[in-house]
């Protein structure tokens, strides 16, 4: 299987928030990730943007009162 | 104080909150104020709807949700949106790589990113970014990740087709990351 490019990656990883990723686009996705780190630093940093994006109505700035 | 008098008052009190969450959604501060009134007013008529299973914040913003998405319907059948820009779109992520898709800068790894979470000044940080996202792009990715909507009525409710839905999405993310790596973590890594 060719490697893919990071940005091929990127836009993947990116993909997989709003549509499911077919089995071969899986795969190259994590051979890509064992080999790297760059590309493994963006996937957790988007799922932890949906997460942040998740905990923003309850979080978002309190009144103090 | 009678029960149906404080809960007005406790609603009141949830307003300005109410009133930056649609702002940041809309952009429009006459069609942010229609749908927080809209949300209060439907609050007060279905008082007992509240049963004070969540947070009443939580509960009210669950309303203003659907107020939003139908303030969005509205504002685009009054005003259709514009031209797809998802050409331009691309080319502002082609300055992310070099020739050969590598990263220019490969992402650096953010260190214990759910301690954030527990920071308000974080979502402040985030909301500053979100503000900073050109308008259509905020929009899609807010239906998104906000309002929770699937990429297929995004796509209708802005008019473009899935591919353009999910660049735009790509866009935003990309974006969103740079910005909160040049406004937070990135300085707690300069910091430690």
């Amino acid at each position: 299987m060719k490697m893919l490019p990071c940005r091929e990656v990127s836009r993947l990883v990116s993909q997989g928030l709003d549509r499911e990723l077919g089995l071969g686009e899986r795969l190259a996705l994590r051979l890509h990730f064992a080999l790297c780190e760059g590309c493994r630093n963006f996937d957790r940093q988007m799922r932890f943007l949906r997460r942040a994006m998740r905990a923003l109505p309850e979080r978002g700035e309190r009144e103090s009162g | 104080m009678a029960p149906q008098r404080d809960f007005r008052r406790q609603l009141e009190d949830q307003r300005p909150y109410l009133l930056r969450y649609a702002l940041l959604q809309l952009r429009d501060a006459e069609a942010a104020e229609d749908a927080v009134q809209e949300t209060l007013l439907a609050a007060l008529a279905g008082d007992a709807a509240y049963a004070g299973r969540s947070s009443l914040r939580t509960w009210l913003t669950g309303i203003l949700k659907h107020k939003i998405v139908d303030a969005l319907r509205r504002a685009r059948r009054e005003q259709p949106l514009g031209a797809d820009d998802a050409g331009a779109e691309l080319a502002e992520l082609d300055a992310l790589f070099v020739a050969d898709g590598h990263w220019r800068d490969p992402p650096a790894g953010w260190d214990d990113p759910d301690r954030a979470l527990e920071q308000k000044q974080f979502f402040a940080a985030l909301e500053l970014c979100l503000e900073r996202l050109p308008a259509r792009t905020a929009r899609a990715f807010l239906m998104r990740e906000h309002l929770g909507l699937e990429t297929d009525e995004i796509c209708k409710e802005l008019a473009i087709s899935a591919t353009n839905c999910w660049v735009m999405l790509y866009r935003a993310r990309v974006t969103l990351r740079q910005c909160l790596e040049a406004t937070w973590f990135g300085e707690q890594r300069a910091s430690r």
